[in-house]
């Protein structure tokens, strides 16, 4: 049983292959690592996958359907959401009301109600920001939910965005770099919540460098360098694969020619 | 003081359809960052429009309606064949376009309708009104109303309805806006439909005062853009605001100082406003976080 599915997946950016014919895929409830160097194309690879980027080749299926270069919008609406490793906050928001905006597609408007602002209308904004404030809960923010989300630190503002990703209710939620920037507790909350996460079934594909946090909590851990990959399997089969030490730390011919350097 | 209430009253009149103008920017602006220079030739549309259908023997109330509708389409036309191909093009690029479309819009018009200056009636007869010792014609009070109408209609939309919220999450951040679901596609078409329906709208309640011929827009849509920077781009509230003060401003000037100098007026303020609040009355004070 499959939820996501790459295949052959690649593109090109002018003559540079950033990525080429990488293909993996993700069951329910698993937590699965993309690793890699700098440049190795991992966000480049969630792009793809999340309708960034159009791929020059290759497909992406959610749940046996072709996904394939869809608009995030779509996707969303289909259970595919992500978060990003740069932020894509709404700045001038609150808090809460960026948490608000995830239940965008879950939310059954009528516009009379809502221009008279009649009893049902305020009922249903009540209801959106009390679910709303759970997942702030759960990210740990609630005493931030009025705060205008610009003036939020960087670690807070990570958590933000998955507490948002998660008001849209995915199947399928792609984290880049979830745990930058935060601290060491911070990141133990955030291992946690992604824990908790994919017990409840969400399937979790996750671009992370810190390698402490990746071994401990995924599934399955798909290697890449200069956008091809190299290998993948359970976290110790990777962490022992000569390619993949070799990709890291560099084979031994090349070690002698740095040294000199 | 007889005087300065006449001169109030054309100033409020005038400068309700600075603001009608200046929201139709707004909207625009707050959903894609571009200032939209054919928003002049919005309100041209709709007066022109109404006034040909009504010639044709449309009873006014279609023939205003006929050019509203029409005038929504050719703001989703111009949205659709010259902005959304040009997506992620610089946003002085997609200035540029909007100013080559009013040419185009204007050189059609000519061509079209004609170059005479046409009037349509007042909706509600000549007969002036009397209040507080000088005189006010109908037909002002229809604009006065439709602009401040227009401007609770939008504010309740933006603030209240799902739609308007996505419009204002669209222009905070698109991407984000289409993680969670939005359509922002879609949010940029209506808001041209939106932005040009408001301009025709304006352009049918002002021609029975003003005149309409095919080249009114340019001057309209300068105005309208003096009174957002006035108010603050993007801020709707400061559109309404803005258009007032300038359209105040104009008769003031053209009362007490020479009517020579009223066409002044809105370039004046520009001025000011970049020399000593940037941000206008109502923006925002933009800060980069780095």
């Amino acid at each position: 049983m499959t939820i996501l599915e790459v295949k052959g997946l690649g593109i090109s950016f002018g003559g540079l292959r950033a990525v080429n014919d990488v293909s993996f895929s993700v069951k329910p409830g698993e937590i699965v690592s993309v690793i890699g160097p700098n440049g190795a194309g991992k966000t480049t690879l969630f792009n793809m996958i999340s309708g960034v980027y159009l791929p020059s080749d290759g497909e992406a299926k959610l749940d046996g359907e072709d996904v394939t270069a869809q608009a995030p919008h779509l996707l969303a609406a289909k259970g595919l959401t992500r978060t990003f490793q740069n932020l894509q906050i709404f700045q001038e928001m609150t808090v809460l009301e960026n948490v608000v905006a995830g239940f965008h597609l879950s939310e059954r408007p009528s516009i009379w109600a809502d221009l008279f602002s009649l009893p049902s209308a305020r009922r249903r904004s009540a209801e959106v920001r009390d679910k709303a404030f759970a997942f702030l809960e759960k990210v740990r923010l609630t005493n931030a939910a009025e705060e205008e989300a610009g003036n939020l630190s960087y670690g807070a503002l990570k958590r933000l965005e998955i507490a948002r990703a998660l008001a849209v209710g995915p199947r399928v939620l792609l984290l880049d770099e979830p745990a930058a920037g935060c601290n060491a507790v911070e990141t133990e909350e955030i291992d946690d919540l992604i824990a908790t996460l994919a017990q409840s079934g969400i399937a979790i594909l996750l671009v992370e460098h810190d390698m402490k946090m990746v071994m401990r909590i995924s599934n399955h851990i798909v290697v890449l360098d200069h956008g091809e990959k190299i290998a993948e399997g359970t976290p110790e089969a990777v962490s022992k694969n000569p390619d993949v030490i070799a990709a890291y730390l560099g084979t031994e011919e090349e070690e002698p020619a740095h040294a000199l350097g | 003081m007889d005087a300065l209430m006449q001169f109030i009253y054309s100033g409020l009149t005038v400068g309700a359809v600075y603001a009608l103008v200046a929201l139709g920017f707004t909207i625009i602006y707050n959903a894609s960052d571009v200032v939209n220079f054919a928003q002049g030739e919005f309100v041209m549309l709709g007066g022109m429009i109404t006034v040909f259908a009504f010639d044709a023997g449309l009873p006014l109330p279609l023939a205003a309606l006929t050019a509203i509708v029409a005038t929504a389409a050719i703001g989703v036309a111009l949205n659709k064949f010259a902005i959304e191909p040009a997506r992620g093009a610089p946003v002085v690029s997609l200035i540029i376009i909007t100013i080559g479309a009013s040419i185009l819009i204007r050189g059609a018009s000519q061509v079209i309708f004609d170059k005479q200056l046409h009037r349509l009636p007042a909706f509600s007869g000549d007969d002036p009104i009397h209040l507080l010792g000088a005189t006010l014609l109908p037909q002002s009070l229809w604009v006065i109303c439709g602009a401040f109408a227009i401007f609770i209609g939008l504010w309740l939309f933006f603030t209240r309805t799902l739609l308007g919220k996505a419009v204002l999450a669209t222009a905070n951040n698109r991407l984000a806006a289409q993680l969670v679901g939005i359509n922002t596609g879609f949010v940029m078409t209506l808001s041209f439909a939106l932005s040009a329906a408001i301009g025709a709208l304006a352009g049918v309640l002002v021609t029975p005062i003003t005149l309409v011929s095919y080249d009114v827009g340019v001057g309209l849509a300068l105005k309208g853009f003096a009174a957002a920077m006035l108010g603050g781009m993007g801020n709707p509230k400061g559109a309404l605001v803005g258009g007032l003060l300038l359209g105040l401003f104009e008769a003031l000037t053209a009362g007490y100082i020479s009517s020579q100098y009223k066409e002044a007026v809105a370039f004046v303020v520009i001025l000011a406003v970049l020399f000593v609040m940037p941000q206008g009355l109502f923006g925002e004070k933009k800060t980069e976080r780095v």
